[in-house]
């Protein structure tokens, strides 16, 4: 970081420090004093047109946009005047001039820039008799509800689209009183981060589709969570009334997601009211019928009973919260088991060093990254919160971007050096070689889906070793980043929930090595693919084609509806609370497994999550430090992979279908209207 | 507001068979885009908009008869320039000059600012209606030949009233020379643009009236 210059104004009579170059209103908020603001945004470029920030700059003949007007040395700033109280009114006045007065229809209403700024700083009555304009809807998609009428031409979503989402598709045609915020021609915005759109928009002109005229916002119970249906470990607040969840909105976190949010974890809770599994089922006769809880654990036990533990396996999906992967873990463990795994995609991770599975860089780390490649992996359809951070740095600092695998639009310029793995050999010969040498700190993101395939561990491998090469794994950067594509990947592989001493894997597991397996929301294979003649229990909240093959269904509670603990993919661990109950007999998953531990016979030594919180730390002591990154360490070992074993097998997108990729995704609604909605051809569709 | 200002709102505008499958510049067009192109370093090409949407509006004139920007032709300028093609249709519904909708063959385009209408605009506008056939701002005859629009200052105000025919003034109008006009024009005839009546560019009419003993002069 170079110094940054800093120089004194004084704002309200209160002198402030503030770098050079800042801007009136960053001046004015760090001396405390509050501007209102429609247009200007702290993560969009600065528009400068709603004309509500005006403040009065000491020597200026008029109040100036406090937004875009630069500060200088000794410049003093009054933010509370009867010139400013005037200007804004005034301003006020003309933005309401063709506001329409609906706000008891408006789904704004109660948390609307608009309304409150009218209340604080705009007149108490309207001096218009005209007719007001009004301004036909747009459609943009299933999840953003428009009502033109109501927008203000701020700007803000035209901006958010071209710089941070990067889909430059929405723009402000016309001029003067026949402005118009449209796409023009008439489509859904093909971004994966539309539904931000809802939140920077300052009035209802944006507001969500599925949330229409669903309540008020102080109606409802707020409860601060994470979203695990992308590995970022995005912060989000679920928005409940009684047993629904009503909305999830991201919240501020500056290092993890800012303050975006991906559509597939904020639209698809509709998913926990469709296809639920909301009471236990077993299977007799060839047919699955409901059943209580007793029954299901007795059906487990009789059939576990006088099973050596070699024959019993069990296997974590994407979604699982550590808290039921560290129990299912201890139980298999306490019947003699060591068949585990997590890695239901097959990927050939290698759990042996946390710098082989984690985005080391952290997600900051991209912001002062100076090169990237990108192996095997769509990080727009993988992580887009993620994917608009390194689109950030691309544009800001032309960093050159490489990719090797399937051409996608990632939003930003990629120089594409291969299809396939072999590929990776060749980079450092090559002329991007030249600019990842010359880059201080050098990124490698790898895709889990560029791991899920038979030469993965070679891939693995290759990436590690382009890493050694580049000098990029050292004490003050690694720049080795795997990218991981669900919230619970990363937990199971720090609890070690992988094949044992002598314990088989997934393929040895699925392939007859096993009697019994128990599926802890696993659900990324085939359900084919398992032996017919093994007795598989499904642990899971959905109904998903898994349940189908299933002997023994427990149902499972998603994570919006338990306490868990989930670490992102770069290894940040965070905690996820209730927002709702699980629906019907469905539990807390740990609390399922803790109960088949007392019935099988081998009680687990917890029964409060305070206990199997302790137990997460004594397993890995990484558990004990909620949303911290541990800094980046020397790391010597390489993975167990021969690099030289790569396939010739070009790399195959992992995401081919962003709306519908895990199983909540599948069973919303919401999102199946997005899948159709941006399918891209339907012979493409069907898979 | 004029029909024309909000012509980008027609929602039906997609449907309407005018707007053509596809557009490619032709040969004169490209060598003025070149020309164009080379006033800008290739990274502030997109300076470029304007002028080029001005040249597809005249290709799509010696087409098909109708100066307009069809939407397809917005979306080549955006490939030619490397910009979105949001960008373009911004730039193009922003100004009134570029017509979004056909047109007939003659945009008439009629100054209705103060000093014109002073001078007799509302005559103008009237002999467009009844000589052309147009019912009024915004509308195109039905023969197709005239389109009538009313414009903001031409900033000829000293030669006015003004009436605009595609890129060509006529000052000094009245009613009675506005309708010979427009007559001519429907023969297919260009009268010469200017002042139509005889004077030079703007001087006082029936010939100077100052500087007329200039001394040593005779």
């Amino acid at each position: 970081m170079s110094e940054v210059k800093l120089i004194k104004v004084t704002v309200d009579g209160k002198e402030v420090e503030v770098p050079l170059g800042a801007t009136a209103l960053q001046a004015a908020e760090l001396a405390g004093a509050e501007i209102p603001r429609f247009c200007y945004h702290e993560r969009l470029s600065i528009a400068g047109n709603c004309r509500m920030c005006l403040v009065e700059v000491e020597k200026a003949p008029k109040p100036v946009a406090s937004c875009a007007f630069p500060v200088m040395d000794g410049m003093k700033i009054i933010t509370d005047s009867p010139t400013v109280r005037n200007a804004r009114r005034g301003v006020m006045e003309f933005l309401l001039i063709n506001h329409p007065l609906d706000c008891p229809i408006c789904d704004q209403g109660g948390e609307c820039d608009l309304q409150d700024q009218a209340m604080a700083y705009g007149g108490d009555s309207s001096r218009y008799h005209e007719n007001k304009r009004s301004v036909t809807d747009k459609y943009l998609g299933p999840l953003i509800k428009t009502i033109m009428t109501r927008c203000i031409q701020c700007t803000r979503c035209v901006r958010f689209a071209t710089e941070v989402a990067g889909v430059p598709e929405l723009g402000a045609v016309g001029r003067g009183e026949a402005m118009e915020i449209t796409t023009y021609v008439e489509k859904a915005l093909s971004s994966e981060l539309s539904g931000n759109l809802i939140d920077i928009c300052p009035v209802g002109a944006l507001t969500s589709r599925p949330y229409a005229f669903m309540t008020r916002p102080w109606e409802l119970t707020k409860t601060d969570s994470i979203d695990v249906l992308d590995a970022m470990g995005t912060n989000i607040r679920v928005d409940a009334r009684g047993p629904d969840v009503l909305r999830i909105l991201p919240r501020v976190h500056e290092e993890v997601n800012e303050e975006w949010m991906a559509d597939r974890g904020r639209f698809s809770f509709d998913a926990l009211k469709k296809r639920r599994l909301d009471r236990p089922w077993i299977r007799e006769g060839g047919k699955l019928r409901a059943a209580s809880w007793p029954e299901a654990f007795g059906a487990i036990a009789a059939k576990f009973k006088g099973l050596p533990g070699e024959r019993i396996g069990a296997v974590a999906g994407g979604l699982a919260d550590a808290e039921s992967i560290v129990a299912l873990k201890d139980l298999m463990g306490a019947l003699g088991s060591s068949n585990l795994d997590c890695r239901e995609d097959g990927a050939a991770l290698d759990g042996s060093n946390r710098a082989f599975y984690l985005f080391n860089s952290g997600i900051t780390g991209i912001d002062v990254a100076d090169a990237v490649i990108i192996i095997g992996s769509n990080p727009r359809l993988e992580a887009p919160v993620l994917n608009s951070r390194i689109r950030r740095k691309v544009m800001n600092n032309r960093m050159p971007v490489a990719a090797i695998g399937p051409r996608a639009d990632l939003t930003y310029p990629v120089q594409y050096l291969g299809d396939g793995p072999a590929a990776i050999a060749e980079v450092l010969g090559g002329a991007f070689g030249e600019v990842l040498r010359n880059a201080k700190r050098p990124m490698i993101l790898v895709g889990r889906g560029a791991l899920a395939r038979l030469d993965g561990a070679a891939v693995l491998a290759a990436a590690w070793g382009l890493a050694q090469s580049l000098n990029a794994v050292r004490e003050d950067w690694n720049g080795f980043n795997l990218l991981h594509t669900q919230g619970g990947q990363v937990a199971a592989l720090d609890l070690g929930f992988l094949p044992g001493q002598g314990g088989k894997g997934l393929g040895a597991m699925l392939g007859g090595g096993v009697d019994a397996l128990w599926l802890l929301g696993a659900d990324a294979f085939d359900p084919a693919l398992i032996a017919p003649g093994t007795f598989v229990i499904y642990q899971g909240h959905h109904g998903d084609r898994m349940a189908g093959r299933a002997d023994v269904i427990l149902p499972g509670a998603t994570y919006l509806e338990k306490d868990g603990t989930y670490v992102s993919t770069e290894g940040r661990v965070q905690r996820g609370r209730r927002g709702v109950f699980p629906p019907g007999e469905a539990r807390e998953d740990w609390r399922i497994i803790r109960a088949a531990s007392e019935l099988l016979g081998h009680p687990l030594p917890y029964d409060d999550l305070f206990g199997v919180r302790s137990r997460l730390v004594g397993a890995n002591p990484v558990f004990e430090r909620v949303d911290e990154l541990p800094p980046p360490a020397v790391v010597s070992a390489i993975p167990a992979g021969d690099a030289g074993a790569v396939g010739s097998e070009p790399f195959v997108p992992f995401i081919t279908n962003y709306y519908q990729a895990d199983v909540m995704g599948r069973a919303s609604d919401v999102m199946a209207e997005c899948a159709r909605t941006h399918a891209p051809t339907p012979a493409m569709a069907a898979e | 507001m004029t029909e024309a200002a909000t012509d980008h709102l027609d929602p039906n505008w997609r449907n309407s068979r005018a707007e053509p499958d596809s557009f490619e510049f032709d040969a004169e067009s490209e060598a003025q885009i070149a020309k164009i192109l080379a006033r800008y370093p290739e990274s502030k090409k997109a300076s470029g908009v304007i002028p080029l949407l001005y040249v597809v509006q005249k290709q799509m004139g010696r087409q098909t008869g109708s100066a307009w920007v069809p939407r397809i032709a917005m979306d080549r300028v955006g490939d030619r320039l490397g910009m979105a093609p949001i960008r373009v249709y911004e730039v193009a519904t922003f100004y009134f000059m570029f017509n979004t909708k056909p047109i007939g063959r003659f945009h008439l385009q009629v100054c209705g600012t103060t000093p014109c209408m002073l001078r007799g605009s509302d005559d103008v506008f009237q002999a467009c209606k009844d000589a052309a056939k147009v019912q009024g701002y915004g509308h195109t005859s039905e023969d197709g030949l005239f389109t009538m629009t009313e414009v903001e200052c031409l900033g000829a105000c000293v030669n006015a009233p003004i009436l605009q025919v595609d890129d060509d003034y006529y000052e000094d109008l009245d009613y009675d020379r506005t309708v010979q006009l427009i007559e001519a024009l429907r023969r297919g005839e260009r009268p010469a643009p200017g002042s139509t009546t005889g004077r030079q560019t703007s001087a006082p009419e029936g010939g100077p009236l100052t500087l007329l003993d200039v001394p040593g002069g005779d």
